[in-house]
């Protein structure tokens, strides 16, 4: 990849960080108004607590925007806005839930959006320059497999809605899984930024296409066989989709080659049969996607009613909602988590639905265009890879949910209730933002002479 | 390596596009199909929680929808509900009865003619709120009607219909025993179950509306029909001389037909205004046969008698008079018996149609259909003509009749003085045993309208079980009192 032409020839970004802030106010008014309107909606009155909340989802803004404008001066100044309204839009919503629940799941998400944003916060601070991820490419490598076992030792994992993926320490429950999403694109990024000349160039021609030589065939067919593994033992369709997709994403464009997508695509649709033969829980979700009014309702085993329920939901939404607080989301089963998204098309109707869909597109095209523009290798692995990871899992879920594609369990990325999901998508924004401070920032000028690191460099004193 | 993230880019573009195109296929194109599933239950719970329109008499309330606390928003409420329940019906989640069910679509704010108001409020942001019904009761009628059947005994069955005879105005409509509407609709629906269960459970079956629900033989009432049809026929007039005696035996037959009254049927021929007077069964079973059952059964049927008629209210009883009827039961129906049967309304519209002129009026019970919050009329209640029944002479010669029956015969308790009143009793016997062996007493019946020449109001009032010893129930002395209250209740509006 060739370096611009020269300093004078080189497009300076601006830092706007001022447009940032900007956006920040927009996306605390969607919050704040969202969670306003929740109370008047649901109890005809503004929520007592609306200051104290609004502080403090304003607190934890202007602690992430500061942090950026410290230390990543040059970040993207849209993703942390979109994230901030994506966040606060879910805390309203579950907080709406728990209103007609009785329970008090937004308070916990407000814990673990304050740890997040934390760890956001910590993120940045100590990752001053992401090139230093490729240092713990085998290290977190290790540590992704580790925890997506973790599930299956005996006292720690936990059997929730026929899926091992959770585990649990005293009343704390985790889904490892969501950080070993981080861990993995670590990996495979710093994998493949070493091996991808070897995997790139190696190879035979047959009509048209590079196909990969058989021994560079170690890695896809090793990630194929975990993302089994994860289907085969913990039963988690979405996480297996998902870690598979991205490794295959991210090989693409480490080795510009689409013969590897042709390989990985005949090993999905061959791993996805098989698996549809041998297991009973994948084969079930299947069927209750291509038929699922016949698992509806009295005198059926109702396994469909999430996704009928949602449907409804969604139609009696229509165009522009029931509004906030008015709607009946909680007839959708697990409606805080996995079917956030049901409750918000019905809500807020087709209009919400579709500015939900745009904010997540937004997300992925900013680290998308963050990786376009890095100038080092490991930046547009990282970006690409976590760019697709979000937009995978965006697709997995709301697809699932919506009845697009069968459903498989997956948190929808900062507005599902759950905490793992939370922090680990927060860190994600943060290393994104990172990736895109350092490919926004203007190069060292080495041009001129005379600066002071030169100067103190060359006179030394005795 | 940006190649292949340009193309990464555009392949996610196309799943995010995908999920774009879904939602707009659920929410907008689908959605009407899957909001009008029968088994969507978020919009049934949707329709149970709007604010429902309220029914109204007069200027005053007697069902509506007050908020609540708890997840539907809003309790329906009925005032004074066992006077009205039998008109209101009760509504509860999925099910709804009586008016509620008939002017459901308007009540809830779904019907047609409501569309604009709907548009309004959503523009306005309001949740959309159903229409309001006005009825054609007369709150003074109706409680008269109900004030007079309930002074005859805690456990009297009964029923009083009062009609506008030019309108078809329905004016009054009670039945007793009656029950509460309130714990039918309550949201506790195990307890409003229970309450259903055990009201169904009663022999009295107080969720009958027996004004409209209930065939019977009219008994002497019946005459009226009889009479209309041998004047109709152009052989008979009110001053006639028709046979009669103390005893009749049926054609073909050797049973025999006595009088209920000690004296004025027993010479060998009197008119027919005084057979009319003292209810003579020994001239009317012969003048059914002399009409003929051809006859009897075409001026049945022009009164209404096996037709459906009623719309305001669900499941209307069709009342009977069978074609063919052999001579002997025809001459049974002559007097009110045997294989003719009759609701209170039916015999209600008897009544109105000879008070107008032989046109019997289409009963209605809705006034108007309202807007939700300026109570201007949407939709007001249709006046229409159901038949020609008699001509207007046999009308007015049936009315001369029955108006020397109520000021020297059986009919004297409905006289109010100062008024030309039109009258006829009936006292039926059921012709049914009680499990113990005897007989079930006789059902008393008692038609009538005022004033005479320009009447205003017709009623029925049936009482289908007293609480008194068989030889004490009679339609003059029982129906009579109670026709007359209601009759005063709409001639004197004030008083």
């Amino acid at each position: 990849m060739a370096q611009p032409a020269g300093p004078i020839m080189q497009f300076v970004h601006r830092r706007r960080r001022g447009a940032e802030l900007f956006l920040l106010v927009l996306a605390l008014a969607v919050g704040v108004g969202a969670y306003a309107a929740v109370g008047l909606g649901v109890k005809g009155e503004v929520p007592a607590d609306i200051v104290s909340y609004g502080g403090w989802l304003a607190a934890l803004i202007i602690a992430a925007h500061i942090t950026v404008r410290m230390v990543a001066p040059y970040a993207d100044p849209v993703l942390l806005p979109i994230v901030a309204a994506l966040n606060g839009l879910g805390l309203a919503e579950i907080h709406r839930l728990d209103l007609a629940l009785d329970h008090h799941f937004a308070r916990q998400q407000l814990t673990w959006m304050t740890l997040g944003v934390a760890l956001f916060v910590a993120t940045l601070l100590i990752l001053r320059d992401h090139r230093t991820l490729q240092r713990f490419t085998y290290t977190s490598g290790l540590a992704a497999i580790v925890l997506l076992l973790l599930p299956m030792a005996p006292g720690l994992g936990k059997t929730v809605n026929g899926a091992r993926i959770w585990i649990h320490a005293g009343s704390l429950s985790f889904q490892p899984g969501e950080v070993a999403k981080v861990l993995l694109v670590v990996t495979f990024a710093g994998y493949l930024v070493l091996h991808r000349d070897a995997l790139a160039l190696a190879g035979r021609r047959v009509a048209m296409i590079d196909l990969p030589r058989g021994r560079d065939l170690g890695p896809i067919l090793a990630m194929w066989v975990v993302s089994l593994g994860i289907l085969v033992f913990q039963h988690d369709l979405g996480s297996s989709l998902l870690f598979f997709g991205l490794f295959l994403i991210m090989l693409y464009v480490a080795t510009e080659r689409a013969g590897w997508l042709l390989v990985g695509a005949s090993l999905f649709v061959a791993g996805s049969y098989a698996v549809y033969l041998l297991i009973p829980h994948v084969r079930e979700r299947f069927v209750l996607w291509s038929d699922v009014w016949a698992h509806y309702g009295a005198g059926t085993d109702d396994k469909g009613r999430q996704t009928v329920e949602t449907m409804f939901g969604m139609a009696y939404g229509g165009l522009i909602g029931r509004g906030l607080g008015q709607g009946s989301p909680w007839r959708i089963p697990f409606a805080e988590s996995d079917f956030i998204f049901g409750a918000i098309g019905e809500e807020l109707g087709l209009t919400g639905a579709i500015a939900v869909i745009l904010l997540y597109g937004l997300i992925v095209e900013r680290a998308f265009r963050a990786a376009l523009i890095s100038r080092d290798d490991i930046g547009k692995l990282l970006a690409t890879g976590l760019g697709g990871a979000v937009a995978l899992q965006v697709f997995v879920v709301v697809g699932g949910v919506t009845h697009l594609i069968p459903l498989t369990g997956l948190t929808t990325p900062f507005l599902s209730y759950g905490g793992s999901s939370l922090v680990a998508n927060w860190v994600i924004v943060a290393i994104l933002l990172r990736i895109s401070d350092s490919a926004r920032r203007p190069p060292p000028d080495l041009s001129l002479p005379g600066t002071s690191d030169m100067d103190e460099t060359q006179v030394v004193k005795m | 390596m940006n190649k292949p993230i340009r193309t990464v880019s555009i392949f996610c573009l196309l799943l995010f596009l995908a999920l774009a195109l879904n939602a707009t296929y659920l929410q907008y194109y689908h959605a009407n199909a899957l909001n009008d599933r029968a088994d969507n239950g978020r919009v049934a719970t949707a329709t149970f929680s709007r604010e429902r329109g309220a029914i109204m008499v007069g200027r005053t309330a007697i069902a509506e929808s007050v908020p609540s606390k708890d997840q539907y928003k809003f309790q329906r409420v009925y005032h004074e509900p066992f006077m009205y329940a039998p008109l209101t019906g009760w509504y509860t989640f999925g099910n709804e009865t009586g008016l509620e069910r008939t002017e459901n679509r308007f009540l809830s704010g779904e019907d047609d003619s409501l569309f604009v108001n709907r548009l309004v409020d959503l523009v306005n942001g309001n949740a959309t709120k159903g229409g309001n019904v006005r009825l054609t009761i007369d709150p003074a009628a109706q409680k008269a009607a109900y004030d007079g059947l309930r002074a005859l005994g805690s456990d009297v069955q009964g029923a009083v219909v009062a009609l506008e005879p030019s309108t078809g105005k329905i004016l009054a409509m009670v039945s007793l025993p009656s029950f509460d509407p309130n714990k039918l609709a309550d949201h506790d629906f195990k307890k409003a179950s229970a309450y259903a269960t055990r009201m169904s459970k009663l022999p009295s079956n107080p969720l009958l509306n027996r004004a409209v629900q209930t065939t019977l033989p009219p008994g002497s009432t019946f005459k009226v029909v009889t009479a209309s049809a041998a004047i109709q026929s152009g052989k008979y007039t009110s001053t006639s001389q028709v046979p009669a005696g103390p005893a009749y035996t049926l054609p073909q037959s050797h049973s025999v037909v006595h009088n209920d009254v000690l004296s004025g049927c027993d010479s060998s021929k009197i008119s027919l205004t005084q057979a009319m007077q003292f209810s003579c069964n020994t001239a009317f079973a012969p003048l059914a046969v002399q009409v003929g059952a051809d006859g009897m059964h075409q001026q049945a049927e022009a009164f209404g008698f096996n037709q459906h008629y009623l719309d305001d209210l669900p499941t209307q009883a069709v009342s009977r008079y069978p074609a063919g009827l052999d001579p002997p039961g025809t001459a049974l129906t002559g007097f009110g018996q045997g294989s003719v049967t009759a609701t209170p309304l039916q015999m209600a519209m008897v009544t109105a149609g000879i008070a107008n002129h032989g046109v019997v009026m289409k009963p209605y019970l809705v006034d108007a259909e309202q807007s939700p919050t300026s109570f201007e009329t949407v939709r007001p209640g249709t006046s229409e003509q159901l038949s020609q029944a008699t001509s207007s002479s046999t009308a007015s010669e049936v009315t001369k009749m029955m108006v020397a029956t109520v000021q020297s015969g059986t009919a004297t308790p409905a006289a109010i003085p100062g008024v030309q009143v039109a009258g006829k009793t009936g006292t039926a016997q059921s012709g049914l045993k009680n499990p113990d062996g005897s007989e079930v007493p006789p059902y008393a019946w008692f038609v009538g309208f005022a004033p005479a020449q320009a009447p205003k109001v017709a009623v029925c009032v049936m009482l289908q079980h007293v609480d008194q010893p068989t030889d004490e129930i009679h339609g003059g002395t029982l129906g009579g009192p109670i026709a007359k209250a209601v009759m005063e209740a709409v001639l004197n509006p004030h008083g």
